[in-house]
């Protein structure tokens, strides 16, 4: 099984953005691998590990310094990287979901990938999109939102949870897309060692300019704002007027 | 319209969220695709600086000081006051130094090392030291005086023996000051005097010894030859194992309190010629060299500690209410931090600049001296500040700052007193002018 993993780089989970001129201000800002993605490489390896998977592909779309997140993959155990270099942005503001999504198509039928993983969503935009469409693309079939995936008679049995409960879908045959959530696994750290053997590791450049790609955005993005700052909250006298305020004020008991 | 903002709960103990919320339309307006910030950006790009600023990181550097970050904060942090507390070191955190890579740093990749540079491994002494000092001065001695040295001077077969342990399994004590003999190092009292051809027998006791409780090796300064003087000094690889080797019980200390500091007694211990470093007689030089580099790790280890103090008191400052408002409004308090930050950024920017000085193979000396000695002077400085900023809770055990404070100190006493580092510099700073 060759498997293609989603790597993308965003703003640090622990940033906090700053917002200006009607976009997130990106200069000086730390970035790196989105926490999601982190999630579908660690995955990947551990099917590469358990000799499932015969080779894992980490794939990046954005400017030059994507190179250290792809590294980063490679140091978590992928064999190699491919980097879509570009100086659209990928948070929404120029490359959107669609065109990321073709993106991977090109990649997917050129390495002849069995199983994409990619994060569910990226946390920049939070659009959740770009694994369903490349499914969609690809006519393949598709799991979003995995928490355990199983190699099973030469498909998958994933499981997924909803709102409701825990759904297990049976993937039947491979190829399929699954995005990856957050209680899939606890992705490793790259150790040291790993880190500087990962430069050894090979890793394509090409352009997304040159990919036969429309890449030009369909949605257009009117306006980015902060949230509003929370409302300063009360103190109550005593669990008596919090039920009080909860069922009279709040109307939400 | 529609708004998203997901806030996740994240394994890790990470917080994700988008802090963001997107407008959008669906309309199919084209956005003009080049930005003026990006042209911007390849403008400043196509001018390369001669010199990369000494605190500018190459991409393994950040790489790595990201990596020796998030482990300090995810796996070391939990931990940190319960090893203060108890005295000892945690053992699954010294497994995970080794799983890691932390412990080899330097060892390169073909005897099971990471193959860093000095620079590197100095960064992840600065980050381990910013969450915890104690464990930080482990993989220092450890890294910068033990496996350095093994790798400089000695045999092929002392480096196929130990560096792929040291790198993976084994820890490394750096023997050298004894009851007698701390600043005047070399007037060290152990002997090593030869049985015949091949074999030499260890008498002596060393005295606080880093690691030593949790040692494999020992790496031991002895004269063979005590009518030579110091010229009798002589280096000795010691696995701990060996007979008529004691480690007594850890010294109680002000800070540091999770490193062992022991007395080791050597009482008719028997090694071999295999077992020395380098030649018979040179152990002084070696020491010299390794501790003049060494004592680079110490400040980084220091800076940590600055950098761990301003980590808890900068955020405070903006939360704490006093008078009305937070207390990082009032000028006095501004004016308190910018001054630590200030000489907290000089420290830096000494340190980081003798790392390069030794990586670039310039004479770096005088300049390790005086960043060892201006960075424990700053990490003090700054730890007493930020206890004082924090107000009664500073002086509590509720926040790491009154552990900073004590891990602090021994910054201005091991691998040479301030007065010692004073005294290199003189010296040095006299050549100059000669
Ligand atoms: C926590 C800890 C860990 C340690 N780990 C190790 C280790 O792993 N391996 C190891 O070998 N050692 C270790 N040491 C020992 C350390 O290196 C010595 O404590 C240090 O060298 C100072 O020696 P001393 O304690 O004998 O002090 P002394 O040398 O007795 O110094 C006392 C004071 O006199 C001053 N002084 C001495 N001579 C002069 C002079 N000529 N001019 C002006 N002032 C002078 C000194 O600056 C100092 O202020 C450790 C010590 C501590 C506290
Ligand atoms: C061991 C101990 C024993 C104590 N015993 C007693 C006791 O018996 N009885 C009792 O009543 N209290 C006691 N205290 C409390 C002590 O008096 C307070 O900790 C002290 O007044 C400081 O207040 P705070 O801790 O709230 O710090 P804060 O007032 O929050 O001060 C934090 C920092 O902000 C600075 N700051 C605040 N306002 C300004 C300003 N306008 N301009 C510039 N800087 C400013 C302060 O100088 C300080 O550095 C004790 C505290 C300790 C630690």
């Amino acid at each position: 099984m060759k498997i293609l993993v989603g790597i993308k780089r965003v703003v640090d989970y622990a940033v906090k953005v700053r917002v200006s001129k009607g976009t997130v201000d990106l200069a000086n800002v730390k970035q790196s691998m989105n926490p999601f993605c982190e999630i579908a490489v660690e995955e990947a390896v551990r099917l590469k590990e358990s000799k499932n998977a015969s080779e894992v592909v980490a794939l990046s779309i954005g400017p030059k310094q994507c190179t250290e997140t792809i590294r980063t993959a490679l140091a978590m155990g992928c064999d190699r990287g491919i980097h879509i270099q570009t100086d659209l942005r990928t948070d929404y503001m120029d490359l959107q979901p669609f065109a990321i999504a073709q993106l991977f198509q090109k990649i997917v039928e050129k390495e002849k990938s069995d199983l994409v993983l990619l994060g569910k969503q990226g946390i920049d935009s939070d659009c959740g999109q770009t694994g369903p469409m490349l499914a969609g693309m690809m006519g393949w079939p598709q799991v979003t939102f995995a928490a355990k995936v199983e190699v099973k008679d030469g498909g998958l049995l994933v499981e997924r949870e909803t709102d409701s409960g825990t759904e297990t879908i049976q993937v039947k045959s491979l190829p399929a897309v699954v995005t990856c959530d957050l209680r899939l696994n606890e992705p490793r750290y790259a150790t040291l060692p790993n880190i500087m053997k990962a430069k050894k590791k090979p890793v394509e450049t090409l352009k997304a300019e040159e990919m036969g790609v429309d890449l030009v955005p369909h949605n257009q993005v009117l306006e980015i704002l902060e949230p509003p700052p929370r409302k300063e909250g009360i103190m109550v006298e005593n669990v008596d007027s919090l039920i009080d305020k909860l069922r009279n004020e709040a109307q939400v008991i | 319209m529609t708004f998203q903002s997901v806030v996740l709960k994240a394994a890790r103990a990470r917080c994700f969220s988008s802090h963001l919320q997107l407008a959008r339309a669906t309309s199919s307006c084209r956005c003009s695709l080049s930005t003026s910030a990006s042209d911007d950006l390849a403008t400043r790009h196509a001018v390369a600086p001669l010199h990369a600023p000494v605190t500018a990181l190459t991409e393994d550097e950040s790489m790595i000081r990201d990596v020796a970050r998030q482990w300090a904060n995810d796996g070391l942090r939990p931990v940190v006051r319960k090893m203060d507390r108890e005295g000892s070191l945690d053992p699954d955190i010294l497994s995970s130094l080794f799983a890691q890579g932390f412990m080899g740093m330097e060892i390169p990749p073909e005897h099971g090392g990471s193959g860093l540079s000095f620079t590197s491994a100095c960064l992840v002494v600065e980050e381990i030291s910013r969450v915890d000092p104690s464990v930080a001065i482990l993989v220092d001695i450890h890294n910068t005086l033990t496996n350095n040295a093994i790798r400089f001077w000695g045999s092929e077969s002392l480096r196929n023996t130990w560096l792929p342990r040291l790198a993976t399994d084994t820890v490394s004590s750096f023997c050298l000051s004894e009851a007698e003999s701390g600043s005047d190092a070399f007037a060290l009292k152990t002997t090593a005097i030869p049985t015949s051809s091949s074999e030499y027998v260890l008498n002596g006791t060393k005295l606080w010894i880093s690691n030593a409780a949790q040692a494999g090796v020992f790496l031991v300064f002895a004269n063979a030859n005590p009518a030579a003087g110091y010229k009798g000094i002589t280096a000795f690889m010691v696995d701990a194992k060996t007979e008529g080797i004691s480690v007594g019980p850890p010294e109680s200390k002000l800070g540091l309190r999770a490193s062992s500091t022991c007395p080791i007694t050597f009482d008719d211990v028997k090694v071999t010629t295999d077992d020395i470093l380098g030649q018979v007689g040179m152990g002084y030089k070696y020491c010299i060299n390794i501790l003049n580099e060494g004592r680079i790790g110490i400040a980084c280890q220091q800076i940590g500690i600055a950098k761990g103090c301003l980590d808890i008191v900068m955020p405070y400052l903006k939360e704490r209410q006093q008078f009305g408002r937070a207390i990082a409004d009032f000028q006095g308090v501004q004016f308190q931090v910018a001054m630590a930050a200030t000489e907290l950024h000089a420290a830096e920017v000494m340190t980081y600049n003798a790392c390069r000085l030794k990586e670039a193979n310039l004479p770096f000396v005088k300049e390790a001296s005086m960043a060892k000695l201006y960075s424990s002077k700053v990490s003090e400085k700054v730890a007493s500040l930020t206890i004082e900023l924090l107000g009664g809770i500073g002086f509590t055990q509720d926040l790491l700052a009154e552990k900073f404070y004590r891990d602090c100190k021994v910054g201005s006493i091991y691998e040479g007193t301030s007065n010692m580092q004073l005294q290199t510099i003189a010296k040095l700073l006299f050549a100059d002018f000669k």
